[in-house]
């Protein structure tokens, strides 16, 4: 641990390398993320099955690319193919919690999240898979080192950018986003000024899906999916969701781009092994914090 | 959740739930001589009767918090595991080096003589119980500000934390485990002797809850379940009965976790010790199968749990998982009050609940599920 830390004060390029990463992969995490903050403001629901979706949105990716189709091709398929999952989701199982508490909701989804990681395994196996887009690897020499840059990492991020652009393009914009917006507000009150919120309900967790879908399709292309890798994804999302707060963009950006770069230096420097333990130890470190924060103005954290 | 809580408070004031003594005993007396006869009649599934009693364990230390307080845990798993490490460190720590024996994976030169491994484990499982109690009192102070879905997730984060840390911790064996102290005896003689013990625990553990229920301490939980902020205002010391009520289902996931160790005979962090998606929320589906907040839900969830989980591995091979997700996902939509809860709102009569028929029927309307 400590060589490790020797090792990125002699040569700091090690540490622009580790930085830049996380912020690709941060990017990432800020759309599921995003995702987790809309259904939990809107309708209250914990998504446990989030990290689930972001896989499944991975494996339309990674089964096209073995059909020679290159991955990138799969954005919209996986897309509209999640959006649809998200809605059959929603008419079977969430619409008959949203009603319930909170533990229900997290609870249904987290039996979800078994369904899916099982069928997963039962369909595609479970081998560690990655859907190869084929794009070449820039090098940039920097401080007597060099750092590298596989160029799909910086499409990636870019197409995480214009996802991210258009969905607050169409919260603030479109009718749906209005009624969303509205229904996060006041249920009820909404439904008085005639939102059919079941439909805005339906559509918001079929919308979360779908951007899952779209950040599992990046996923699998620069970096690798596994049936089981779910719920990482989902504890990541409920760390920066609870570091953030939801109905704030801004903040769930920074949040997760923090998570993403934190990640990259705590699998680092305490070893690959330890970089999952990183992100729950930092679920961990944010409730403490939250905690210590409310507990200034006598209140629990819930 | 205010409303929620409303209908606790409401169901609180029908006073506590009992089943009629004369049932009650009769149950037990079944379920105390399928403990005794199980394993003569069943002898080739002596294991998993064992493993059966362990569940019933694990469904009522759940209940505990998630039943009768409020406190939905989704890491009680953590004290399994835990209590499984300190009985294997102690068993074979008193005796010889530890680091020694996991770093050659318990190969080579060591021997334990039958006084040896009998001691051992004695120590072990009361040091296992005791030594999660006081992680449960420690961590207490870090997950007791957390309310509701936090609580849950928080929880969940330290189970999940602690298999990757102790799957890190060379000395005491990392991802490789421990391999456990052998029985000195026949296959059939560990199994036997395990399995006493198995019963022993459940049983005991039912025993005491239902003592402790019945005391002022259960009336505390359950004030905190129903609105926490106006028990701590009536003058319950909140933090100090969570935390206890959180070390009593420490205390006995410690010695479960302690006697399954032995009984696998080789521990390892992820699948055995810290197995958050499987027994880790077995013991939260079992406890809603049957009902939670009653004493009998989860003894009643976690024996058909048992046998549909036993039955779909046999015969849903590779489909094991779906099934089961699935069945959590229906008990959860559609079945939330559980077995026992259902049958409560149906007969409230035979729990010793009064309904006043002249009443519009109210009182017990939701039953224990919030």
């Amino acid at each position: 641990m400590l060589d490790n830390l020797n090792l990125l004060v002699i040569a700091p390029y090690l540490g622009v390398q580790l930085l830049l990463d996380g912020i690709f992969i941060g990017a990432i995490f800020a759309l599921a993320a995003y995702g987790l903050a809309l259904v939990w403001g809107v309708m209250n629901v914990k998504n446990l099955s989030q990290g689930e979706f972001v896989i499944m949105g991975g494996y339309f990716a990674w089964y096209m690319s073995t059909y020679g189709i290159h991955p990138m091709y799969a954005l919209p398929v996986a897309v509209i193919g999640m959006f649809g999952f998200g809605w059959v989701v929603y008419k079977t199982i969430i619409s008959r919690v949203v009603e319930k508490d909170m533990f229900t909701s997290l609870l249904a989804t987290f039996g979800l999240a078994i369904v899916i990681q099982q069928g997963l395994n039962l369909a595609f196996g479970p081998e560690v898979q990655v859907a190869e887009s084929g794009f070449p690897t820039h090098t940039i020499p920097i401080w007597g080192g060099e750092i590298t840059v596989a160029a799909i990492r910086f499409y990636s991020f870019l197409i995480c950018c214009v996802l991210a652009g258009g969905v607050v393009a169409f919260m603030k914009k479109s009718r749906m986003g209005q009624a969303i917006r509205a229904t996060s507000q006041d249920v009820r009150a909404a439904k008085v000024m005639g939102i059919d919120t079941e439909k805005v309900f339906a559509f918001t967790y079929a919308l979360n899906a779908a951007i899952c879908g779209a950040a599992g399709v990046l996923i699998s292309m620069i970096w690798v999916i596994q049936p089981f890798y779910g719920i990482t994804h989902s504890i990541r999302s409920f760390v920066i969701v609870t570091a953030a707060g939801f109905g704030n963009l801004a903040g769930v950006l920074m949040a997760s781009l923090g998570l993403g770069v934190v990640e990259q230096y705590g699998g680092f420097i305490l070893g690959a092994e330890l970089q999952q333990a990183t992100v729950v130890g930092m679920l961990l470190l944010v409730l403490i914090w939250r905690q210590v924060q409310m507990n200034r103005v006598r209140q629990a954290v819930q | 959740m205010t409303a929620v809580t409303d209908d606790n408070a409401t169901e609180a004031g029908t006073g506590r739930r009992r089943l009629m003594s004369r049932n009650d005993s009769f149950i037990f007396a079944g379920l105390v001589l399928f403990g005794i006869l199980g394993p003569i009649l069943f002898p080739n599934y002596t294991f998993q009767i064992a493993v059966l009693w362990l569940m019933v364990l694990f469904a009522l230390t759940w209940d505990i918090m998630g039943g009768q307080m409020g406190y939905n845990s989704l890491g009680n798993i953590f004290f399994f595991g835990a209590g499984m490490y300190i009985c294997a460190v102690v068993q074979v720590g008193l005796f010889t080096d530890v680091g020694a024996y996991t770093s050659v994976s318990g190969q080579g030169d060591f021997r334990f003589t039958p006084d040896q491994y009998y001691i051992g484990v004695a120590v072990g499982l009361v040091a296992a119980a005791i030594g999660s109690s006081l992680l449960a009192v420690a961590l207490g102070w870090i997950v007791f500000g957390l309310r509701g879905p936090y609580f849950a997730i928080g929880t969940l984060g330290m189970a999940l934390a602690a298999g990757e840390l102790v799957g890190a911790w060379g000395w005491v064996g990392g991802g490789s485990g421990i391999p456990m102290p052998v029985y000195p005896g026949s296959g059939d003689g560990k199994s036997y002797f395990f399995y006493v013990l198995c019963f022993v625990a459940a049983i005991a553990t039912f025993m005491f809850l239902k003592w402790l229920y019945s005391t002022r301490f259960g009336l505390a939980i359950n004030a905190i379940r129903d609105d926490e902020d106006k028990a701590q205002a009536m003058g319950i010391h909140t933090l100090r009965h969570k935390t206890v009520a959180w070390a009593v289902s420490a205390f006995f996931l410690g010695i479960a976790g302690g006697l399954f160790g032995n009984m696998t005979g080789f521990i390892e962090p992820l699948e055995v010790a810290f197995p958050t998606v499987t027994f880790g929320i077995f013991m939260v589906a079992m406890a809603l199968l049957g009902g939670k907040g009653t004493i009998w839900g989860p003894v009643l969830g976690a024996i058909l749990f048992h046998f549909v989980k036993e039955a779909t591995w046999t015969y849903f091979l590779g489909w094991q998982w779906v099934t089961l997700g699935a069945i959590i996902i229906l008990n959860i939509i559609y079945f939330q009050q559980g077995i026992v809860g259902w049958l409560q709102e149906k007969y409230p009569g035979w729990f010793g609940i009064e309904v006043d028929a002249r009443a519009p029927a109210k009182a017990p309307s939701k039953g224990p599920a919030q």
